[in-house]
């Protein structure tokens, strides 16, 4: 008593409801006169309430559509912003760059790592189809809750970290005393290369110090403000810094002038 | 972009969820799937042309989780393919009509598909039996585990399982056929 070999698919068919009329009706009337694949598709429908028994299907931990909620809501295109603009004096090369225009949505705190990777690509890495990884970037920084890879107010020990992930040395000045203590360095990752963030806090504030090789270009300072962060750009010696922060545009001014104080090229 | 990514694709966690765990058969894995799985839909949304977007969605999924499996089969996967590799090898052999007399031991009861009136009993029951379906669902060897969760348990239709998996209708239909042969065979094991 065994199932007709040409009917084997058919059955699963009828199952799945995946048969048109014609062959519905042609399958039913033979599962009727045929044990063998009567007793085959009692057996797939046994099988198939068992796998729907309530409880086999994993559930998502609750929080994880929360976390992706969160960060959708925050990158989903719900306004259109301009990419920030750079100095007037790059005019000549800017026009590319100014006319792209992304769609941006800003909600949280951690924002201010995607505004500084837009200023950072405008100002370092023209054209190129780097939306889609800033759009990447910064849900991964959101979702994974990741600030810091390393935390420590010790850049004795943040130094040595950066030191074969990226390919120049960062400088990680001590500002602590300048109201700025350390709270740890990241990665975060660019078309083409690796970028340094050092993470400074002040008072509540967290500020994000990026830091690149300039490539032998000394761009023009640059200060914005986007949607509540503010964003200060400036090159030193043959580095190109920039800070964001919801912390007031004083602030990064101060934390300038105190990296430009320890910092010799 | 027309429709809005959120109303789109936010309803499919759950499934994003459930289709990485059985895949990568890891909660941690499948939780980073999901995650990197939205963040590549983000990226790619642009590209998305309408259609049916839980399958769109599934896709992306189904291709990280892939990846993820790649970059640890040196930790995970080789001792349980080759397991199931020789589950898969033993099938033919053992399935036959003797599987018939038992059958009405697998059949779920009335019992314990009703979760509303459980007893501490009941539910133990249920849950021990939940594992075991687990268990041999992770049992299964790709590419038939994939496909037999996306129909048993997301409910797709066979051209959307064959858009997921990208392959042909007749080997969703065969791989279909196959995984479910491997289930029954299991079950008469454990008989």
């Amino acid at each position: 008593m065994r199932v007709c070999g040409d009917r084997r698919l058919l059955l699963h068919g009828l199952l799945d409801g995946e048969l048109d009329a014609a062959n519905t009706l042609r399958c039913e009337a033979h599962i009727r006169e045929c044990a063998g694949c009567a007793s085959e598709f009692a057996r797939l429908r046994a099988l198939s309430l068992w796998l729907r028994v309530p409880g086999v299907a994993f559930e998502a931990p609750g929080t994880l559509r929360t976390r992706i909620a969160t960060a959708v809501a925050t990158v989903a295109p719900s306004t259109n912003v301009t990419w920030i603009k750079p100095s007037v004096s790059q005019a000549p090369k800017a026009p590319a760059r100014r006319r792209r225009t992304v769609a941006w949505g800003w909600a949280t705190g951690v924002s201010a790592l995607a505004a500084t990777v837009v200023l950072a690509l405008l100002l370092h890495f023209p054209g190129g189809s780097v939306a889609d990884e800033l759009v990447a970037n910064h849900v991964r920084s959101l979702m994974a809750s990741h600030l810091v890879d390393i935390e420590t107010s010790d850049r004795q020990i943040i130094k040595p970290w950066f030191m074969g992930k990226v390919d120049f040395s960062p400088p990680i000045p001590e500002l602590a005393e300048q109201g700025f203590p350390l709270v740890g360095g990241r990665l975060d990752y660019m078309p083409g290369r690796v970028l340094p963030a050092v993470v400074y806090r002040r008072g509540h504030h967290i500020i994000n110090v990026f830091v690149w090789p300039a490539g032998g270009q000394s761009a023009a300072p640059v200060t914005t403000r986007r949607d509540g962060y503010n964003v200060l750009g400036w090159s030193q010696g043959s580095l190109r810094f920039c800070a964001v922060s919801d912390a007031e545009p004083a602030a990064l001014s101060q934390l300038k002038a105190a990296i430009a104080q320890q910092v010799r090229d | 972009m027309g429709q809005r990514f959120e109303d789109l694709f936010l309803p499919y966690v759950e499934a994003a969820y459930r289709l990485a765990r059985f895949i990568v058969r890891d909660p941690i894995a499948a939780d980073d799937i999901v995650q990197e799985s939205f963040l590549r839909a983000l990226r790619f949304f642009g590209s998305y042309r309408g259609g049916d977007a839980k399958s769109w969605l599934l896709t992306i999924v189904r291709n990280c989780s892939f990846d993820w499996s790649k970059s640890n089969r040196r930790v995970v996967g080789i001792a349980s393919d080759t397991a199931t590799a020789d589950m898969a090898l033993s099938y033919e052999i053992t399935v036959g009509d003797s599987f018939r007399d038992s059958l009405g031991r697998w059949i779920p009861s009335p019992d314990s598909l009703g979760a509303d009136q459980d007893g501490p009993e009941t539910t133990l029951l249920r849950q021990s039996e939940i594992a075991e379906v687990r268990a041999m669902i992770d049992r299964l060897p790709e590419p038939f585990r994939e496909t037999l969760v996306l129909r048993e348990l997301e409910e797709l239709s066979y051209k959307q399982i064959a858009q997921v998996t990208s392959v042909p209708l007749g080997t969703v239909m065969s791989r279909l056929a196959r995984a479910r042969h491997l289930l029954i065979c299991q079950m008469e094991r454990r008989q």
